[in-house]
């Protein structure tokens, strides 16, 4: 039986480790090599480097901190962040990534994704989406009916994309995707747990992973994702960053409570 | 000397990177000039079979590789690299492999389950060969792949379940294929590509 995954996840910018909180109040920490390499020796079944850099010069930046990290760490890279071309994923795949995850860029034009997906396949193509929920579906032709709506949110969530976020995964499948990296822009950063409901109401649209982003906090908070949802992996960082807990504490917590996990 | 053979497909370098941290000196080429002088051969590969039994057929890599490997060199296949060495694959068309071992690649066939078998999953000795001797059932590797090989039961090392039996590592004599990818498997999947390197 697979494994449900735990990805902790390095925010990069200008090749340090930072981690923001509800995407403001951002604190400096850190060689991302370094921690990619403990996150590794602790257990992480994967690790996702979120570029958060600005400049144009990012692209190198970023692609040497991968290339490095490849020569130690042997387990899936997946970088994001400001992936614009289907030559950012070349040259960030060409670095030592195994995934390279897409997300304003692919709102306002979608054929990124396909474009990806044909030239270096499905496999390595993350459509990450951001969301927050904006009321209730208040169509009664919508599948979603009375349940809870979700917009995408672009620009490091400052923008209302106005995409249906459930709709948006299912077409994000369709262009040939191979998973979609979730983030509740509700319980990001509030530790107070996953979003059930919106991971779920994904979940039941695609038949791609879907990553769990967002609330990761207790450790119950890891086993009650798995337990509530069909997520196949979770995500957080700031919870393994300042070193509440290592990542081996969450797979055992998720082995207590049932859930299939790879213990090294 | 392990030459890591290059046919313009697929991530050659954390091949080469897990190699490197081992200890292993190799050679990312595509030269069969330097699949003859290298000690082992491994052919890694993502992508589809037929575009990759070309690339290899365009390079003179194919019939290198046979020669090598029927003289007795170990060769290693990972992920797509492992399906290249049955005798037949039908992705997308039917295409001839590099018949080192006996058995075609098809789809996997599971209709409740997601398909590419992506992420961790455990695997079980069928039948021990060197490359399985420090790996016990049960430790969990790293997948991708929607294609699986249908082989005998005697070639086959380790295997997984998804939905049916998933062929996760299988030899004939000297030639191996991996279908996880040990350079992306952790600790287990060094131990394997160490006793690869120290055959």
């Amino acid at each position: 039986m697979l494994a449900k995954r735990v990805i902790p996840c390095l925010d990069v910018k200008d090749g340090k480790v930072v981690k923001g909180v509800n995407f403001v109040n951002i604190q400096d920490v850190g060689d991302p090599v370094q921690c990619a390499i403990e996150y590794n020796r602790q257990g992480a079944d994967e690790i996702v480097f979120l570029d958060i850099t600005a400049t144009h010069e990012r692209r190198g930046t970023m692609a040497d901190v991968v290339f490095r990290t490849a020569e130690n760490v042997f387990i899936p890279l997946t970088v994001g962040g400001g992936i614009r071309t289907p030559d950012d994923f070349r040259e960030l795949l060409k670095a030592g990534a195994d995934k390279v995850s897409v997300n304003s860029a692919a709102v306002y034009g979608p054929e990124i994704i396909s474009e990806a997906a044909y030239r270096f396949g499905s496999q390595c193509v993350v459509v990450a989406i951001d969301a927050k929920c904006v009321g209730t579906e208040e169509n009664p032709d919508s599948p979603r009916y009375g349940k809870k709506k979700y917009h995408v949110y672009t620009e490091g969530g400052r923008k209302d994309a106005g995409l249906d976020a459930v709709e948006w995964a299912r077409k994000a499948e369709e262009l040939g995707a191979g998973e979609i990296l979730l983030t509740s822009m509700d319980t990001d950063g509030t530790k107070a747990g996953f979003d059930h409901d919106m991971l779920q109401a994904v979940c039941e649209v695609v038949r791609i992973p879907v990553i769990a982003s967002g609330g990761g906090g207790s450790l119950d908070s890891f086993v009650e994702v798995f337990k509530k949802t069909d997520a196949d992996a979770a995500l957080a960082a700031s919870v393994f960053h300042y070193g509440e807990y290592v990542v081996d504490d969450v797979k055992q917590a998720m082995r207590g409570g049932g859930i299939p996990v790879r213990i090294q | 000397m392990i030459a890591v053979i290059d046919y313009g497909a697929g991530n050659l370098f954390s091949v080469h990177n897990a190699l490197k941290f081992l200890g292993f000196e190799n050679r990312v080429t595509a030269d069969p000039g330097v699949l003859r002088a290298a000690d082992k051969l491994i052919l890694p590969g993502v992508g589809a079979f037929p575009d990759a039994m070309n690339r290899l057929r365009q390079a003179g890599l194919d019939q290198a590789i046979r020669s090598e490997a029927l003289s007795g060199k170990p060769l290693l296949g990972i992920c797509l690299g492992m399906q290249l060495l049955f005798e037949k694959g039908y992705e997308f068309e039917e295409t001839e492999g590099l018949s080192l071992i006996d058995g075609y690649v098809d789809k996997i066939l599971a209709p409740a389950l997601k398909i590419p078998h992506m992420g961790w999953d455990e695997v079980e000795i069928v039948n021990p060969s060197p490359l399985t001797a420090d790996i016990n059932s049960g430790d969990r590797v790293y997948f991708v792949h929607s294609y699986k090989a249908v082989t005998a039961v005697s070639n086959i090392n380790l295997a997984t379940q998804y939905g049916q039996l998933v062929p996760a590592l299988v030899s004939r004599d000297n030639v191996h294929g991996a279908q996880f990818h040990p350079e992306k498997s952790g600790g287990v999947g060094l131990k394997i590509l160490n006793a690869f390197g120290e055959l």
